[in-house]
């Protein structure tokens, strides 16, 4: 009991995530006229893949104090790879997927490498990396087209039940437990809990995974600890660049398409950042996970849907205006920085301050 | 060392240079087993280095590491991990954003299928806490949280997690609570009875008096001798780790018959449990010194009175006017004469690395040089100048970075911009360190020509040979009080130290302690 208050105490900024996504989700939810039916979680799951999935991929080189702008563009990237090699026969579309994967793994590393190896600061080594990323982008897809297996993008990007429908799973019927139940989850939903559990929880819980938090925490320490903090760095921007692959390799399959779209890279890539923080992570780095990534690219998420349903005669009345989107964005992320930002209050030394 | 016992670890002929500096020459050492074996010497004798190098931070330049008789190198930390040599050392080595047991297993942690087995390693640091007695820290806090005694505590039990061979305690207690001392020494003493070895390196003598086996003591880079406990007395030990010669290097002191006007008063300053009750004054044209150990509250002396640091007790009187200073560019004003501070490190407090020299030195004076909201080039370029002849600043163009120039005219390029605030009341944190010993001459004798002028100075020095040169007075710090204060010719090499490692003797005038 002590120890899950500890806990919880620890993991505030997560909460109040938490907290506002489900707050704003309800908002939404019931002012929605189909509101809580699978159709809508559905399609909110779809709108949400991706960002969830970079903002997770920006997460790891944040924890370990670095940065990574070039989230967006990997995702571009493997986006416009997808939309080349994901179709044919399931053998080629299987092998399709796994190239694209670990494309966005091999530009992660590209980036830590240069990172660790060049020590060049982060912010500039993924803002030429980036660039260079949507530069491949456009040769792979100069204008927006290419083709993703129809089958593959239908099942992935709805509930559980078309996967039976489509693959023919159970020719004599679908039994009760799965037409009333597991058939009836998103399977982006099911996607996104299976990334968590699969990919990022093992990866925190090794010992290269504490170290990315050691690291952002104090580099020095932990050197003199005896971690090895080049894996620990190359591993983090390798691990955000497998995520940001998941991201592209969603977009694609969800369009059915490429498209080396620039300022819808560059969006995505500060989304995620605002993400990251407001789910609780420090940009300072050392503090946080992509689980509260989740949650913060959710929060941004439930904002731009709130705002499909305001109705101008309702309650909320004042706020059905869509130009309001990007203040209330903007206030919200200022909000969740300020709460993070409290600590000032308890410097002692003011010299702390600039360090 | 006795021939009889083999030593755990030896260093035969090691030297390690920083740039033109010596820190170890010929360094001839061993470490037997199962004995606490304590280090010795003042600031700077090389006993950092000598840690280092054992622990695999640095790499010494010549000279050959066996341990238990092999020859040995450890490229890094984690080879001499690896050898079973573990250093604590004096800045933390924890992570403050992750929970205890996170740190106390962060490099070895129990493992299942490959991932990090959470509830073991939450067991394995419940052992280790009760081991150093300190069960009463839940591991699942985060580092962060705790106190800095309780952090050292977690240090001591992470060392031990790695079950060493020798452990090095590098300043060990310097944070710790008296009960958490004696607890301390509990655990060192059960230690050696398991036949660990242990380099123990501390400032407290009564401390090595409780501990050690054995001792040795360094002076400028170099061994000077090892003997058994009580084979030395006090005296001969402090004069082991003086042994310098005094430089005629100084300015001639005043002598008053009267003490001056008072320029600064403190009374009762504190903060944080870092400083408490120091009261002081400083008359007009007075020099005084601030010495003691590193880390004694020095610094954190000088910010408080530079209105840095928050929270801080007492009342500070500038000229008699009481004033509440809460911002360098308050202290800049004080009382209608100004503060000024010469940081500590000139790279990071006080200077702009890559603006000009120009720039640099007329950046904190540049309200008096403004008029109609606009900087006056030509009062700003005059009094440019004139910092730069006073002080004999040597550079090229005057827009050169002020990176480009050497450690002693990047210093005096930070003195001349407090001097050109006209303030009447100068602190300075350890101003020479790091340059060349004519740059220091000309400091010292502009220090004495400010005091002249009815300047009040507090200067913080690591160098003894500094304050017994430079100062009316000095002020010896200890543990964040004041232990001695020590006037005209009480002020001695001897009397320093021994006021630095809170000893009373020698007693030459033992009514000031």
């Amino acid at each position: 009991m002590k120890d899950l208050r500890l806990r919880l105490s620890q993991s505030t900024g997560l909460l109040l995530a938490l907290g506002l996504f489900v707050v704003l989700y309800t908002i939404y939810s019931s002012l929605h006229p189909k509101g809580w039916t699978v159709d809508v979680f559905v399609q909110n799951s779809n709108e949400s893949f991706a960002l969830i999935m970079v903002s997770m991929a920006q997460t790891v080189p944040v924890l370990t104090g670095g940065i990574d702008l070039s989230v967006g563009p990997m995702m571009t990237l493997v986006n416009c790879l997808a939309s080349n090699l994901v179709s044919g026969s399931p053998f080629e579309i299987v092998t399709g997927i796994l190239v694209c994967l670990a494309a966005g793994a091999l530009a992660g590393f590209v980036n830590g490498c240069i990172v660790v190896y060049g020590r060049i600061q982060p912010i500039i080594v993924t803002l030429a990396t980036g660039a260079v990323f949507l530069g491949i982008s456009l040769f792979l897809r100069p204008t927006p087209g290419g083709k993703i297996d129809d089958n593959l993008s239908w099942v992935t990007t709805n509930a559980m039940a078309e996967m039976d429908t489509t693959y023919g799973w159970f020719p004599d019927g679908a039994p009760g437990w799965f037409a009333h139940g597991i058939g009836r989850l998103p399977v982006p939903i099911l996607l996104l809990i299976a990334i968590a559990v699969f990919v990022w929880l093992p990866f925190k819980n090794t010992v290269t995974g504490r170290g990315c938090y050691a690291i952002g925490s104090a580099e020095g320490a932990a050197y003199m600890s005896g971690l090895n903090i080049a894996r620990s760095k190359l591993a983090a921007y390798t691990v955000g660049g497998l995520f940001a692959a998941f991201g592209g390799l969603y977009l694609a399959i969800q369009t059915g398409s490429g498209n080396a779209d620039i300022p819808q890279s560059g969006g995505y890539t500060l989304q995620s950042i605002a993400a990251v923080v407001i789910g609780g992570t420090s940009l300072f780095g050392g503090s946080g996970g992509a689980i509260g990534s989740l949650i913060g690219a959710l929060v941004l998420r439930s904002i731009s849907f709130c705002f499909r349903v305001f109705d101008t005669d309702g309650p909320m009345g004042f706020l059905a205006n869509p130009l309001l989107q990007p203040i209330f964005e903007g206030v919200i992320l200022l909000l969740a920085v300020s709460i993070g930002a409290a600590r000032v209050f308890r410097v002692k030394n003011r010299l702390s301050l600039f360090t | 060392m006795t021939d009889t016992m083999k030593p755990l670890i030896a260093l035969s002929g090691v030297s390690k240079r920083y740039g033109g500096v010596r820190a170890l020459s010929n360094v001839d050492f061993a470490c037997g087993h199962g004995s606490i074996h304590a280090v010795l010497g003042e600031n700077g004798a090389g006993k950092s280095t000598l840690i280092k190098i054992i622990s695999g931070v640095v790499q010494p330049d010549e000279g050959r590491i066996t341990l238990e008789n092999r020859d040995v190198t450890f490229p890094t930390p984690q080879a001499a991990n690896a050898a079973g040599v573990v250093c604590i050392f004096q800045e933390l080595s924890l992570m403050p954003e992750l929970s205890v047991s996170d740190n106390i297993s962060i490099t070895a942690p129990p493992r299942r299928l490959g991932l990090i087995d959470r509830r073991a390693q939450r067991r394995r640091a419940e052992e280790l806490l009760a081991r150093v007695g300190c069960e009463d820290i839940n591991p699942l806090m985060l580092v962060k949280h705790l106190p800095l005694s309780r952090r050292q505590m977690v240090e001591i039990a992470k060392a031990l997690g790695r079950s060493p061979k020798l452990l090095i305690l590098d300043e060990a207690t310097s944070a710790l609570t008296a009960a958490d001392v004696e607890r301390v020494y509990g655990i060192l003493h059960g230690l050696r009875a398991g036949g660990l070895s242990m380099l123990y390196i501390s400032h407290r003598m009564h401390e090595i008096e409780e501990l050690a086996d054995t001792c040795s003591v360094f002076r400028n880079g170099q061994h000077i001798d090892t003997f058994p406990k009580g084979a030395r007395s006090d005296e001969q030990i402090v004069q082991m780790m003086i042994g310098r010669e005094l430089h005629n290097v100084y300015p001639p002191k005043p002598v008053r018959n009267a003490p001056p006007p008072v320029a600064l008063e403190a009374r009762g300053i504190g903060w944080e449990g870092r400083l408490s009750d120091i009261s002081f004054r400083i008359g007009q044209g007075e020099v005084v010194g601030l010495g003691g150990l590193d880390g004694q509250g020095q610094r954190e002396l000088l910010l408080a009175l530079f209105g840095v640091l928050r929270g801080v007790a007492g009342e500070v009187a500038v000229n008699g006017q009481k004033t509440h200073i809460t911002s360098p560019a308050q202290a800049k004003r004080a009382a209608g004469v100004g503060i000024a501070l010469i940081p500590e490190d000139r790279k990071t407090e006080g200077l702009m690395l890559p603006m000009g020299v120009g720039d640099n030195i007329s950046m904190a004076a540049l309200p008096s040089m403004t008029r109609h909201f606009v900087v006056d080039r030509d009062i700003e370029d005059k009094k440019i100048a004139e910092m730069v002849a006073k002080l004999k600043i040597k550079f090229g163009k005057l827009s050169d970075p002020v990176a480009t120039l050497s450690g002693g005219n990047q210093q005096k390029v930070v003195i001349a911009k407090w001097l050109l605030t006209g303030a009447r009341v100068i602190l300075l944190n350890d101003p020479t360190r790091g340059i060349d010993v004519g740059t220091k001459q000309e400091i010292y004798q502009l220090l004495r020509d400010l005091a002249d002028a009815g300047t009040a100075i507090l200067f913080y020095s690591t160098d003894y040979d500094e304050l017994i040169g430079c100062c009316d007075r000095v002020l010896i710090l200890y543990g964040g009080r004041i232990a001695r204060e020590l006037t005209g010719p009480d002020i001695t090499e001897a009397n320093i130290i021994a006021s630095s490692l809170n000893l009373s003797f020698p007693a030459s005038s033992g009514a000031h302690a």
